[in-house]
């Protein structure tokens, strides 16, 4: 029986195919985003596991020796007595008259030099498989390539910074020149319990002993959250379209489940048949859209993973692998969307009484009842949303305000569209314009969920938009402020940092030391800079907040400045004192924006950084002042003179360069998925006024009879589907920026620390609201044309129909 | 006795708007009989068709279905007796529009679980539909379509047959035939028959009649 309760059912599809697809589109597509954000959070987090369980929790020790080099028979001697070490060569590559930073690790061991590699670039299986290779950055390997000199193969890796080449410990050995030498060998000390202690087998060797990626899963959790918030939000967007097919699917199938139960089907047989054809849909769309998320996640896989390393420096491999985590959630993503967009159906078939009209009801009836009921919930949920930051703080709270704003805006919208075409209707004069509202006034039911999807996917994309651009405005103008040097110069030990400090002071403009401390800020582990007095500061520095005379009390000795994110976390103000660990305090001084470091950080005049912090100051990195037209010849003069470390010297434009093609590649992940949700949206729009389409010729006819054209009436659809679009996206609108104010100053707050302005761009929106008019046009196009060429028969027909 | 109905009465609405419909309607019928129902409109003819067929149930009163209490019966029973007792024809035929003629013929029977092939080809033959089985019935004329709803209706070869005003939206020719094959297929199959109808003629050809006003039978 219930086979053929089933079938019966099932056989609606057949004559509607275009209906299935576009419940079986919307289902996939909606599933497919979901499925590509957890997979590329699974990939983020299976990578961070992989490398704290190989450096022990967190921490790696590596060995120098105080003269420069190690033999390898250290190393040798190490891995014999059961350590998990790892050789590693550092130096110059000297291509005619270009130098490139050459590091050497040994593959099958290089598990936990990975994270050792050029301070936290993954190596990627090609590596491994293939030694005397060289890796190197697309625009680095050109640079090679250049020099026709004996290289090895060369291979891109995106994942390497420029200018650095790396490859086996045998190859940079011999490139090097370096016999039997290493620079360093990495430990993993997870592995130390019963052998013999390093400080016996090596005693000759510094030990360094670094803990960092301990953090990294904490730092990048709220950019996790983010991703997740947004693969929510076009797996909301996409389930619109689910919901309204299911929906428009049981209003056609009413008078068959009606006739099912009146030949003896009993409910329970018809709830199993629509809940098995549900899990259907939801097995064959979720396997298509776990399909096409493997693809879109495989595709942005590599911008997350230098976003992630970019900002957190956190290792992430650009490859996706299928874990059954992602898979599975996308499955289960399916089901319980096709489930939900389907419970309503059910309901409804199982309470429908059975001699109740089969005619078809368009959808919902449109009563002002309904409408002010949903602007009321609109308005409690616009009043939570305002609520909640007074309530709750955190990230959750921040993603919470943005849910109840954002469903609010959707449930609100049919109700503002049908006051507005209320008081339109007042205002027109003319048979045709007033037909024209009533008309799409009672479309409106019909169409408010591909409307409230369009509203959605405009609102996210105008206040992601928003944020973006006003992220990067800032940002720009951070950097040239922070980066004020043209040179940033860092030396292996106190030795050569006064030896470059000599040769500096002689060449350039200005020598500004970037000594540092470990401390406590406020209560904070950080990190304390010293600096001298000099105008780069004075005039550059990034100040949100500062005393007037801040940097003369710094100079003085007798103020700290602190960043944004220390700042806002201790609640500090302007003359408070600020603990810098071991009960010494000086008077907060002054503010400054530190965008894309998670730590506190905390600026003294130089001497009293170096009274203060005495014995554990890294004095180790300058900021140089020189005409930039000479700073090429200055790096070449620094590296011929000393033996640098790999990235010992870096030039202020290529550090923004580097900076802001990080902060591009972010935005590529979020603007990739905009333009995802943006055509979800479009594609609801499309689904929903075809359907509409074939239930709307009772409407028409009548029209149609009284001398209006086929053309006419098409035109008109079309001139509907453009009006609505320009209305969903004025509404549209001021949930965007809402939406890019709370993003920027409540949940970039909560995540980062940070604080952006909101600067506003109109020219998107105008842009944004061409590209609703543009598929809002596009998605009613088709069912114009149909309607053109209907030929007058179909419209009769309707008369002859019994209604 | 087939069925047996005793003092059944039904009302619609709530409190100051509650309407009896029904006020005592008691009737019975032999197996291979057949009734016809007649009254004015709004006089209760479809109500009372529905209680019998099992779709409602009565405010008050007793149907017995071959000599079972069938009142008070959840809504799995009456589905299940439905299914295999009864065959109902509709005023607007409710044919599935998705399945084809041949689908819709088989519908009941399968739900059953007594699909035959041989009495559905029978059927067809004799309701004329054999050239139609592939079709769906949005492709078929009015005629065609309720030939179709007698055909699934008898399909699963009920112990009764109700028809509400079978022939209302048919012409004089078309209904004449319709009603004859209903008559003649019940007469084979053993089956009674139950029909309500406005018309004076087609009430006339069925065994007995009677008339629906102000709630009860005259
Ligand atoms: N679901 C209902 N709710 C309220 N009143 C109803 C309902 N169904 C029927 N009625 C009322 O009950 C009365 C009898 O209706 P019924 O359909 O049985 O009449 P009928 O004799 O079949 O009429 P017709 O010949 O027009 O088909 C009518 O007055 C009708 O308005
Ligand atoms: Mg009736």
């Amino acid at each position: 029986m219930i086979g053929t309760a089933l079938a019966t059912l099932v056989s609606h599809w057949r004559r509607k195919p275009g209906q299935l697809a576009t419940l079986v589109i919307g289902l996939s597509l909606a599933t497919a985003l979901w499925t590509s954000v957890q997979a590329i959070n699974a990939e983020a987090r299976a990578s961070y596991d992989q490398a704290s369980a190989a450096l022990g929790g967190g921490s790696v020790i590596s060995l120098t020796a105080p003269e420069g080099r190690i033999h390898r028979s250290v190393w040798a001697q190490l891995r014999r007595d059961g350590w998990d070490a790892s050789p590693r060569i550092e130096g110059e590559l000297v291509l005619a008259d270009t130098v490139f930073a050459l590091i050497g690790v040994e593959p099958l061991s290089a598990s936990t030099s990975q994270a050792m590699v050029g301070g936290g670039e993954g190596v990627g299986p090609a590596f491994l498989t293939a030694p005397g290779v060289l890796l190197a950055a697309p625009e680095t390997v050109e640079g090679l390539a250049a020099h026709q000199a004996d290289l090895p193969p060369v291979q891109a890796s995106a994942q390497l910074p420029r200018g650095q080449v790396l490859t086996d410990i045998a190859t940079a050995a011999r490139l090097l020149d370096r016999g039997d030498q290493i620079d360093q060998i990495v430990i993993n000390p997870d592995a130390r319990e019963g052998l013999t202690p390093l400080a016996v087998l090596a005693p000759q060797l510094d030990r360094v002993e670094t803990t960092d990626t301990g953090e990294v899963s904490r730092l990048t959790g709220s950019f996790h959250l983010n991703l997740s918030a947004f693969g929510f939000l076009s797996f909301a967007v996409g389930l619109f379209i689910v919901y309204a097919a299911v929906g428009l699917a049981f209003e056609q199938r009413r008078s068959t489940l009606r006739t099912l139960r009146a030949l003896g089907t009993p409910v329970r047989v018809i709830v199993a048949s629509l809940l098995i054809e549900a899990f259907a849909f939801a097995l064959v769309a979720g396997a298509v859209g776990v399909l096409l998320g493997y693809g879109v996640a495989s595709a942005l896989l590599p911008d997350v993973a230098a976003t992630l390393r970019g900002l957190y420096g956190a290792s992430v491999s650009g490859e996706l692998s299928v874990r059954p985590d992602w898979w599975l959630s996308g499955f289960a993503i399916a089901i319980l969307g096709a489930l939900g967009a389907t419970a309503q159906s059910v309901r409804r078939a199982a309470t429908m009484p059975l001699l109740a009209s089969g005619q078809m009801r368009a959808w919902a009836l449109a009563s002002t009842r309904r409408y002010l009921l949903q602007a009321g919930i609109a308005l409690a949920l616009f009043a939570l949303a305002a609520l909640i930051p007074q309530l709750a703080s955190g990230v959750l709270a921040g993603f919470a305000l943005l849910a109840s704003l954002l469903l609010g805006a959707a449930i609100g919208l049919p109700a503002l569209l049908a006051g507005v075409l209320n008081i339109a209707t007042r205002l027109v004069r003319g048979a045709v314009a007033e037909w024209f509202l009533a008309d799409t006034r009672q479309q409106l039911p019909g169409l408010s969920m591909a409307l409230m999807a369009l509203m959605l996917a405009l609102a996210a994309n105008i206040g992601v938009g928003t944020m973006v651009s006003s992220f990067r405005l800032t940002f720009e103008g951070w950097l040239d402020q922070r980066l004020a040097a043209e040179l940033y110069v860092t030396t292996r030990d106190d030795a050569q940092s006064d030896a470059v400090r000599d040769f500096l002071e002689a060449r350039a403009d200005a020598v500004l030391p970037i000594w540092s401390a470990d401390s406590d800020i406020a209560g904070q582990p950080g990190e304390v800079f010293g600096v001298v007095d000099h105008a780069t500061y004075r005039e550059n520095w990034p100040l949100i907040t500062a005393r007037p005379d801040a940097w003369d009390q710094i100079a003085a000795g007798e103020g700290v400045l602190v960043n944004e994110q220390s700042w806002r976390r201790a609640g500090l103000a302007l003359g408070e004192p600020v603990s810098l660990g071991e009960g010494a305090t000086l008077p907060l001084v002054g503010v400054y924006s530190d965008y894309g470091n998670p730590n506190a950080q905390a600026i003294l005049g130089l001497d009293g950084l170096v009274d203060r912090y005495a014995g554990t100051v890294s004095r180790l990195r300058y900021g140089v002042r020189v005409d930039p037209d000479e700073a090429q010849a200055l790096t070449e003069a620094l590296r011929a003179q000393f033996d640098l470390p790999a990235d010992g010297v870096i030039d202020q434009a290529s550090v923004k360069a580097f900076s802001l093609s990080v902060f591009e590649r972010t935005f590529a992940v979020t603007g990739a998925l905009n333009v995802l949700t943006l055509s979800v949206a479009a594609f609801a729009m499309f689904a929903s006024l075809t359907t509409l389409a074939s239930m709307r010729l009772p409407q028409l006819a009548p029209v149609w009879a009284l001398g209006l054209t086929a053309a006419h009436l098409a035109r008109l659809e079309l001139l509907r589907a453009g009006v609505l679009a320009v209305l969903t996206w004025l509404a549209a609108l001021p949930v965007g920026l809402v939406l890019a104010w709370a993003l920027l100053a409540v949940v970039n707050v909560e995540a980062f620390g940070w604080r952006l302005p909101l600067h506003l761009f109109p020219m998107d929106w105008l842009r944004l609201a061409a590209l609703a008019i543009l598929a809002a046009l596009i998605a009613a196009l088709l069912p114009a044309r149909a309607l053109v060429r209907k030929p007058p028969r179909e419209f009769l027909q309707i008369f002859a129909q019994e209604r | 006795m087939l069925i047996e109905v005793d003092g059944l009465e039904k009302a619609y609405g709530q409190g100051a708007e509650r309407q009896p419909v029904l006020r005592g309607v008691s009737l019975g019928l032999e197996p291979g009989a057949s009734l016809a129902v007649t009254g004015e409109s709004g006089s209760g003819k479809s109500t009372l068709l529905h209680l019998i067929g099992l779709l409602d149930t009565p405010d008050a009163g007793e149907i017995r279905l071959k000599g079972e209490t069938v009142t008070g019966l959840d809504d799995a029973g009456r589905a299940l007796r439905r299914r295999h007792q009864v065959g109902l024809v509709f005023q607007q035929f409710n044919l599935v529009p998705s399945l084809t003629v041949e689908g819709n013929l088989a519908l009941q029977a399968r739900l059953a679980g007594q699909h035959d092939a041989e009495w559905i080809d029978t059927l067809a033959d004799r309701l004329g539909l054999a050239a139609f089985r592939q079709r769906y019935p949005e492709q078929l004329s009015g005629g065609q379509q309720q030939r179709v709803a007698v055909g699934r209706a008898l399909a699963a070869r009920p112990a009764l047959l109700l028809a509400d005003e079978p022939t209302g939206n048919l012409d004089e020719e078309t209904s004449d035939q319709v009603l004859d094959l209903m008559l003649e297929l019940c007469a084979d199959a053993g089956a009674g028959l139950i029909m309500a109808t406005h018309s004076r003629i087609a009430a006339d050809r069925l065994s007995r009649r009677v008339h629906l006003t102000g709630g009860r039978l005259s």
